[in-house]
């Protein structure tokens, strides 16, 4: 792990303010398919049902907020226009309403309620981790995540997943030049998923808190050092999708992202014989605790 | 501060002593005179507002562009932990706390706060405290680093500074417990005859409810961080899981704390800016106790919504549904408030002086705050967005245009009274524009980044992210100049004396106790209890 300690030096730090400030901030990139795009305004283009539960539900409340939006600053904004005392309005006097006020209240709360429903449905459809084709869990190591297929096709495999080290570097170079469109999404060993397979995913830790999230597939969950937790996805189409460490985990969290590769269900039965030819099956699990021990003893405790 | 204190005969005969007060230095470290306690409270805040300000433009600065230009992964998380501590706990808590020492015995007709010396304690108390949260940057290994929330069990990785950082909390949360108590007290013991609790101004009201939200969660932090520090040096497993601990119970504990402490930090503001709508309405607040019911249904619910900062731990589907409903009902009360702030200007005769300015830029401004709220109470958005840059947006739209907008406004209507000078109205309206702009070009496209699946407290982002980014460290930093503006060409001013003198009343229809006495306010007000009209808002006597 290369630690970028740069001391800090105030006058270094006026004059790299003052270079950023100056420099042109062209930076050829394009949008990264199952990553985010230039400029993106909205959430990811979903690959589950529930990502696309989740679209369909902000739309809603956008629309809602939006709406809302619109009649109470219309009327503020009306009475700012209309009601100032330059244009000589004079002031009313009325100070209350109680069916007014029980009016505000009721509506809203009737807003409220519409709003929970749809809501409900998918809360308790994301919740719902029964009954699928493959599990895998998910560790957070500080910082890079280790993958173990405990269930289902590809059982054994084990690996870990680290950030290409060449970005970590650019990192620290500032990025200069032609940065490429994962610029820090690039893993060593991608997670490889099968395609309209339900995957369960554990997760746990073993320094602190991470969370691993793929907003493609709308997942999001904590890796909670001494617990496990789960959640799941079926990926809907093959693709490279991307996420990154959504917890604060110390100083490298910025840098360990998460890459899931989905695969037709003949290259992921491809790519679990070739996983198993190259390791052993009795070696395999040691071959990836080997680092994982390594990192653990980094992470100690610095006291 | 040497004007008499003659409009009511009432306290003619204790003319002689008011203007007996100790001078030079002694002046303020023994100070028990709410005015001084409450402009040393804001003075001390307004400090800790530009300390806070400029870490959070290191955040800007490194944020500019991808990659690693200014510090390093680690300085960075110092930066973004120690902006967030001293934000809340140096500068929004304290200065409500000034307005409350200021305004509080001047809207309710008392001569003092109840307990004039623990005023003196629970400022001066706050001193050592925020130096030795600010020297932590030069203890080994930096200041902490683990967010300001300091979940478990990335705290036991944390240097020194960490106890600094757990011991300066522990200080602030007793300082801050100590000025609830008095606020309390005051407000129930120390109003003028016939100010009922009913006819008392909505910024006391707030006050009154804040203070018992203080009083119910500051010990509630001190357990938080009482057992992270037995956890790091005695030997105590409270969050770790090898010792039967659990690192979920802390955020449990932490946000029982960190919701209400959000309410604590925005009711407050409600307050003051229903004091403002109505002055340059010309009209009285609509709704007046429909106000109080709402902003007391809010502090009961705040205490029933912690989990929603928790909805990717994995709580089971029944926490999930309760925290999400709970959360949602919080609009509710909030809603009405808006309603209740929109119908007080609906044929009002309305003026725009900065005050104005700055309380309808809180309205639309921390509305929208209140929607992106909304949208993130929502469980299954929240997967999308929790821990990203659409919580830093939604966040920094109800702290900063929420609380700070209406502190803004709260200063430009009171500090005539204070110094007995009018501040600058050009300059005032260059500040409110300046601010209103530059906020939004910074925090805006937050949403965007939120959405887009940038998480928060990242020192480095993937290149999509950049431009972005680089327009919300523009905007940051036009509104932190915008900041030094206000306190060089406005702040400064005032307390010098510079500018024209104001008059008693400075605003045509701002009604209430504190427009009854001279400006700047005399060194002691209301020595005898003064006798009120039937809505308790003047002195007959």
């Amino acid at each position: 792990m290369k630690n970028p300690s740069q001391p800090w030096n105030p006058l270094a730090t006026v004059g790299a303010v003052a270079a950023t400030l100056f420099a042109q901030a062209a930076h050829a990139v394009n949008d990264l398919p199952g990553g985010p795009a230039n400029r993106q305004l909205n959430l990811h283009t979903p690959a589950t049902k529930l990502a696309q539960e989740q679209a369909d539900l902000h739309v809603f409340m956008m629309v809602i907020c939006l709406a809302i939006f619109v009649v109470v600053f219309g009327v503020m904004f009306y009475s700012i226009w209309k009601h100032r005392k330059s244009v000589g309005h004079q002031p009313a006097t009325f100070h209350e309403s109680v069916k007014v006020e029980i009016a505000w209240t009721v509506i809203p709360f009737i807003i409220v309620i519409a709003m929970a429903i749809p809501a409900t449905r998918t809360v308790i459809a994301q919740k719902d981790t029964s009954n699928a084709d493959l599990t895998i869990k998910v560790t957070g190591y500080q910082w890079r995540w280790g993958y173990d297929y405990l269930k289902g096709e590809g059982e054994g495999i084990s690996f870990i997943s680290s950030l290409d080290n060449e970005h970590r570097i650019l990192s620290n170079n500032g990025a200069k030049g032609a940065a490429p469109d994962n610029y820090l999404l690039k893993v060593d060993n991608p997670l490889v998923v099968p395609v309209g397979k339900k995957v369960r995913i554990i997760t746990t830790s073993s320094d602190v808190i991470h969370a691993f999230a793929v907003p493609s597939f709308g997942i999001k969950q904590d890796a909670i050092p001494g617990f496990v937790r789960d959640t799941h996805f079926r990926a809907e189409r093959t693709g490279d999708f991307y996420g990154q460490c959504q917890e604060l985990c110390g100083k490298e969290h910025a840098y360990m992202p998460i890459h899931v590769k989905v695969l037709s269900e003949a290259d992921y039965a491809a790519w679990v014989q070739q996983k198993k030819a190259a390791a052993p099956a009795a070696e395999a699990p040691k071959a990836a605790q080997a680092p994982a021990a390594d990192v653990v003893a980094q992470a100690a405790p610095a006291k | 501060m040497s004007a008499v204190f003659p409009p009511h005969g009432a306290v003619a005969d204790h003319h002689d002593d008011h203007d007996h007060h100790p001078h030079g230095w002694r002046r303020w470290v023994y100070a028990t005179n709410h005015k001084d306690i409450g402009t040393l409270y804001l003075l001390f805040a307004f400090t800790m507002f530009l300390f806070g300000g400029v870490l959070a433009l290191g955040i800007r600065a490194e944020l500019f562009q991808p990659g690693l230009q200014v510090v390093n992964p680690e300085l960075f998380n110092q930066l973004t932990t120690m902006h967030g501590l001293i934000m809340v706990f140096g500068a929004i808590m304290p200065a409500f706390v000034g307005f409350a020492n200021w305004m509080i015995p001047l809207q309710i007709g008392a001569s003092d706060m109840a307990f004039a010396r623990m005023n003196n304690f629970s400022f001066w108390l706050m001193i050592p405290a925020a130096v030795m949260l600010a020297s932590s940057f030069f203890m080994p290994g930096g200041a902490p680093a683990a967010g300001w929330t300091l979940y478990a069990p990335l705290t036991m990785q944390m240097g020194p500074s960490m106890d600094a950082g757990i011991f300066s909390l522990h200080i602030l949360g007793a300082s801050s417990i100590m000025g609830s108590i008095n606020i309390i007290v005051t407000i129930l013991n120390m109003r003028a005859p016939g100010m009922t609790l009913m006819k008392m101004p909505m910024f006391v009201w707030t006050w009154l409810i804040t203070a018992f939200l203080l009083i119910a969660v500051m010990p509630v932090l001190a357990g938080a961080i009482t057992m992270t520090l037995t956890d790091r040096h005695f030997g105590t497993t409270f969050f770790n899981p090898a010792g039967g601990g659990d690192p979920i119970m802390f955020q449990h504990i932490f946000w029982f704390f960190g919701h209400p402490e959000v309410y604590i930090m925005i009711l407050p503001a409600f307050g003051i800016v229903s004091q403002i709508i109505p002055a340059f309405s010309r009209k009285k607040l609509f709704g007046y106790s429909s106000m109080v019911y709402a902003t007391a249904s809010i502090a009961i619910l705040s205490f029933i919504v912690w989990a929603h900062h928790m909805y990717t731990t994995g709580m089971p589907v029944t926490g999930q549904l309760f925290f999400m409903y709970a959360t949602m009902l919080i609009s509710v009360p909030t809603g009405v408030k808006v309603f209740n702030w929109v119908a007080t200007m609906w044929k009002g005769s309305m003026t725009f002086e900065t005050p104005m300015l700055f309380a309808v830029g809180f309205i639309f401004v921390f509305t929208m705050g209140g929607f992106t709220g909304l949208i993130l109470s929502m469980a299954p958005i929240d997967l999308q967005l929790q821990d990203g840059y659409y919580v830093v947006a939604h966040f920094h739209y109800v702290l900063v245009a929420g609380s700070l907008f209406a502190m803004f406004a709260g200063f430009y209507y009171w500090v005539p009274k204070w110094t007995g000078v009018m501040y600058d109205e050009g300059r005032g309206k260059i500040h409110f524009w300046w601010t209103l702009i530059s906020f939004n070009i910074t925090f805006f496209p937050m949403h965007f980044l939120g959405l887009a699946g940038m998480p928060r407290r990242y020192a480095d982002y993937p290149m999509q992210f950049a431009d972005f980014n680089a327009l919300a460290s523009v905007g940051g930093f036009l509104f932190g100049f915008a900041q030094v503006y206000f306190f060089f060409f406005v702040v400064l001013p005032c307390m010098r004396g510079q500018g024209q003198k104001a008059p008693q009343r400075p605003w045509e229809a701002a009604e209430g106790l504190e427009w009854e006495v001279p400006s700047p306010a005399p060194f002691h007000t209301f020595e005898n209890p003064p006798k009120l009209n039937a809505d308790a808002t003047k002195v007959i006597g």
